[in-house]
């Protein structure tokens, strides 16, 4: 077996975790999605999307998660919810005010309601998940090596 | 009565381990248990005796629910005090990449 | 509420271990513990929003603190003025203890808050913005400003890590940076 293939951790693992990840990040979803309906919304869904990538990480290698998401990505990624969520904000001067909700509310206890809701919970979903996932990028990235000793 | 105080009791002892240990990683710790007591105190405070979730559903007309407000205003504190905890763990692994220890009084060139 | 006593205490004592083991892992993996067990007080005082949040954020905070103290080593000083500086310490909080106790008195007691605010959100929530979850129309209808400084905050705490991580240094002429370099 060749030296790329060990990396990471046991086949044990990597094969749990090639069943698993997806279903994580789709719940990540889901709880995003039904933010208005049901608890969860954009804050814990963003972070159970950044732990899928985690998952992906600890199991298999920085190289093959950088690979579906690599860091530029993460940080655009974080810059789109960002502006995303600015804008739904700015365009609240239509209904009249910053943040006011525009959209029509649609009927309660559905998936398609309350307004301007889901799409801010995407927008915060997006800004929290891209932007822990590329803390812990670049905290993994980050190789110690202590000088100390060296310069005395 | 008795649970603000065994709160703040967790808070204290957060306070506790930020002023009196020397290591690090010792006074993040303090620092997340101090930040767990304050949360928890907004959540105490908002709770209403045989209180339901504030979550509204199909055709139920239950009026005792819980305060909603603290719980808005935690749910965004969480999501704060894991990025503020990550930028304290991102100084003290430069600290120790450049003086090669955790111990905060063996750091003496506090010039950089 | 003999459950929610019983979690306190074991959060107090899962925060005395983590204070005062001497292992590093051991004393990040007991703030573990004890994160967790916020999160069931949370359910149990019926805010399921966010206690699915502290559970998933307790999760990341964990992996974060394990790879800061992996393999590192754990010089434990005692030297100094050891019995002043606790003296100080205790006499701080002893203070900071008596003072709360007596400003909480003022509080409204435990289970019958004031819900002058909260009334008006419950009782016109549905209506005036269409969210059956009542803690996601306050954070990012009524309160919505708070969302924005949260997510500002975020922001600078992302942009901190990466500019306190990143390399100093000059780059060659000609010289190729891989992308973990930067």
């Amino acid at each position: 077996m060749s030296r790329e293939k060990t990396k990471g951790m046991s086949i044990i693992v990597k094969t749990i975790t090639r069943l698993t990840v997806g279903l994580v990040l789709l719940y990540g979803i889901y709880i995003v999605l039904h933010g208005h309906v049901s608890p969860g919304g954009g804050f814990a869904g963003g972070v159970i999307i950044t732990l899928s990538f985690v998952h992906l990480v600890l199991a298999y290698g920085k190289d093959t998660a950088l690979k579906k998401l690599s860091k530029a990505r993460a940080s655009f990624l974080e810059n789109m919810g960002a502006i995303l969520f600015l804008s739904i904000a700015l365009l609240g001067f239509m209904g009249g005010y910053f943040f006011s909700n525009f959209i029509p509310k649609g009927e309660p206890f559905h998936l398609f309601s309350a307004g301007i809701i889901p799409i801010s919970n995407i927008a915060i979903s997006l800004k929290v998940g891209a932007g822990l996932f590329s803390i812990f990028v670049a905290l993994v990235l980050l190789k110690l090596k202590p000088t100390s000793e060296k310069k005395k | 009565m008795a649970v603000y105080l065994l709160c703040l009791v967790l808070f204290s002892l957060g306070i506790y381990c930020i002023l009196r240990k020397r290591n690090i990683i010792k006074i993040i710790v303090g620092v997340i248990i101090a930040e767990y007591a304050v949360n928890l105190f907004f959540i105490l405070v908002a709770y209403r005796m045989g209180g339901r979730s504030p979550i509204l559903s199909e055709g139920a007309t239950i009026k005792n629910m819980v305060d909603p407000l603290p719980q808005a205003l935690v749910l965004t504190s969480i999501v704060i005090g894991l990025a503020t905890t990550a930028l304290l763990v991102a100084i003290a692994m430069k600290i120790y990449e450049k003086y090669g220890t955790f111990d905060i009084t063996k750091i003496k060139e506090l010039k950089g | 509420m003999v459950e929610l006593y019983i979690l306190l205490i074991f959060m107090i004592v899962g925060a005395i271990i983590a204070i005062e083991v001497k292992d590093l892992l051991s004393s990040v993996v007991a703030v573990g513990a004890v994160g967790l067990a916020l999160s069931i007080v949370f359910l149990v005082l019926k805010a399921p929003d966010v206690a699915i949040t502290q559970l998933v954020v307790e999760l990341l905070c964990l992996i974060i603190l394990i790879r800061a103290t992996l393999k590192r080593d754990l010089p434990f000083s005692t030297s100094g003025r050891w019995f002043l500086n606790t003296m100080i310490t205790i006499g701080f909080i002893i203070v900071l203890l008596l003072v709360a106790a007596k400003s909480f008195t003022d509080l409204p007691p435990f289970g019958f808050p004031i819900m002058r605010v909260a009334s008006h959100y419950l009782n016109n929530g549905l209506s005036q913005t269409g969210a059956s979850n009542i803690v996601s129309a306050v954070i990012l209808d009524y309160r919505a400003y708070d969302t924005l400084g949260e997510a500002t905050v975020l922001f600078t705490a992302v942009i901190g890590v990466l500019a306190i991580v990143r390399r100093i240094g000059r780059k060659k002429v000609g010289e190729k940076v891989k992308e973990e370099d930067e």
